[in-house]
């Protein structure tokens, strides 16, 4: 099996920046779009996601090569992923409750919304998808999930600060946050120049 | 018979998921660049919803409570990987195209949402019809989306060419940030419709 040949920090930062997974692949929009009415849900939010997404990232690709590929359960692979991807959620949520009640506080609610997030289920069939290695996995997880974080804190503060805008009646809530979010994807695209992967 | 027709029309527009809270479009709006590619994707997803309301739906009292969003998202999983199965032996371009967009399906809020609000609580048929009708008024919101993105940015329809040559491409609505605004601008005329109903509707019924 042969890997694509890209250094690990570049697809890192090409997953933050220019093909960020939420502004380019839309994935991960229902909790985006909801939660976002608050800077710190958000944030909260943002960092269960990324600890998450690195961790089942790292996990599936290890069940890939030594499970699924050897035993030939390619059909399987959907059910797979998304129960490691539940188990991951609830043991980190027993761990998160006994070690630190205070980021418990802060987490503790966020946990179960990750386990139907598409973005996490998402960035784990790109990797297969693509067919990375262990090492570029894990940047690619953990670039896709600060993507992830970085989109969600910036529109919680534009929101913040627009609530009050006069928006014509129809186009109030959803309407004028999915404009918001297109400018939002607009401003990213200008980072395409900067790095370029596959 | 007339239950049947409320579910249908609250689904479809009244309190269409799109319309009203962005449910459920992670899957399928990054394939909106092609009409062909999104009708097969929401045909997947009102599949799926449909059958797998009627499956939870008949075996709700044997679901445990605590185990029972595990249980949904396998029963919402086996249909997907069906579907994906079955369009990797007919379609197989299409599936090329449509890559991994298929198995986040499983991740649709709409299903797990339908499942969880309406199917857990109601009889199997009218558990079905639920899922389907959620299915196509999906659909609706995103084959019109499609259908705007490809004409623009393609000058073409379902792969056949529409407009002239004449007509200036719009790059914009290839990429990404266009489905944002074609969705929020359908969703300002389908708002901008529904509230003139209501206020028509509350100051007629004042006059009387």
């Amino acid at each position: 099996m042969m890997y694509p040949n890209i250094n690990p920090l570049v697809l890192f930062f090409a997953s933050i920046f220019t093909s960020n997974i939420l502004l380019t692949n839309f994935l991960g929009m229902c909790s985006f779009i909801s939660i976002s009415k608050d800077l710190k849900s958000s944030n909260g939010l943002g960092i269960a996601v990324t600890l998450v997404m690195t961790i089942t990232t790292a996990l599936n690709w290890i069940l890939e090569k030594y499970v699924i590929t050897p035993l030939d359960i390619g059909y399987l692979r959907y059910i797979i992923y998304i129960i490691v991807i539940a188990a991951i959620v609830q043991v980190l949520e027993m761990i998160i409750d006994r070690v630190s009640p205070n980021l418990y506080m802060v987490l503790g609610i966020f946990l179960p919304l990750i386990t139907v997030n598409c973005a996490i289920l998402g960035v784990a069939l790109f990797m297969q998808l693509r067919n990375y290695s262990f090492i570029q996995s894990v940047f690619f997880g953990l670039g896709s999930g600060i993507g992830w974080w970085l989109a969600i804190v910036l529109l919680a503060a534009i929101r913040k600060k627009t609530e009050n805008a006069p928006v014509p009646a129809p186009l109030k809530g959803v309407g004028v946050t999915l404009i918001t979010i297109g400018i939002m994807a607009m401003a990213f695209i200008g980072f395409a120049g900067m790095i370029n992967v596959r | 018979m007339s239950e049947f027709k409320k579910i249908l029309k609250n689904n479809f527009w009244f309190e269409n998921p799109v319309f009203v809270q962005i449910l459920g479009i992670c899957s399928t709006l990054a394939v909106t660049n092609n009409l062909r590619n999104t009708l097969i994707m929401t045909i997947g997803v009102t599949l799926v919803t449909a059958l797998s309301n009627l499956t939870i739906s008949a075996m709700r009292n044997l679901i445990p409570r605590k185990v029972r969003m595990i249980t949904q998202v396998l029963v919402i999983s086996f249909y997907v990987i069906m579907f994906d199965i079955v369009l990797r032996a007919y379609v197989p371009d299409v599936s090329k195209a449509l890559g991994p967009y298929v198995g986040l399906i499983i991740t649709n809020c709409i299903i797990m949402g339908r499942a969880e609000a309406f199917a857990q609580g109601n009889k199997p048929l009218i558990s079905f019809w639920d899922g389907f009708t959620a299915g196509l008024g999906y659909m609706f919101v995103l084959v019109v989306v499609a259908f705007f993105r490809e004409l623009m940015g393609f000058g073409t329809i379902l792969g056949f060419q529409v407009l002239p040559n004449s007509f200036p491409k719009w790059t914009i609505m290839v990429m990404p940030p266009s489905a944002f605004f074609v969705l929020a601008s359908f969703i300002w005329i389908v708002r901008g419709i529904q509230i003139k109903k209501d206020v028509s509707q509350s100051s007629g019924g004042e006059n009387k």
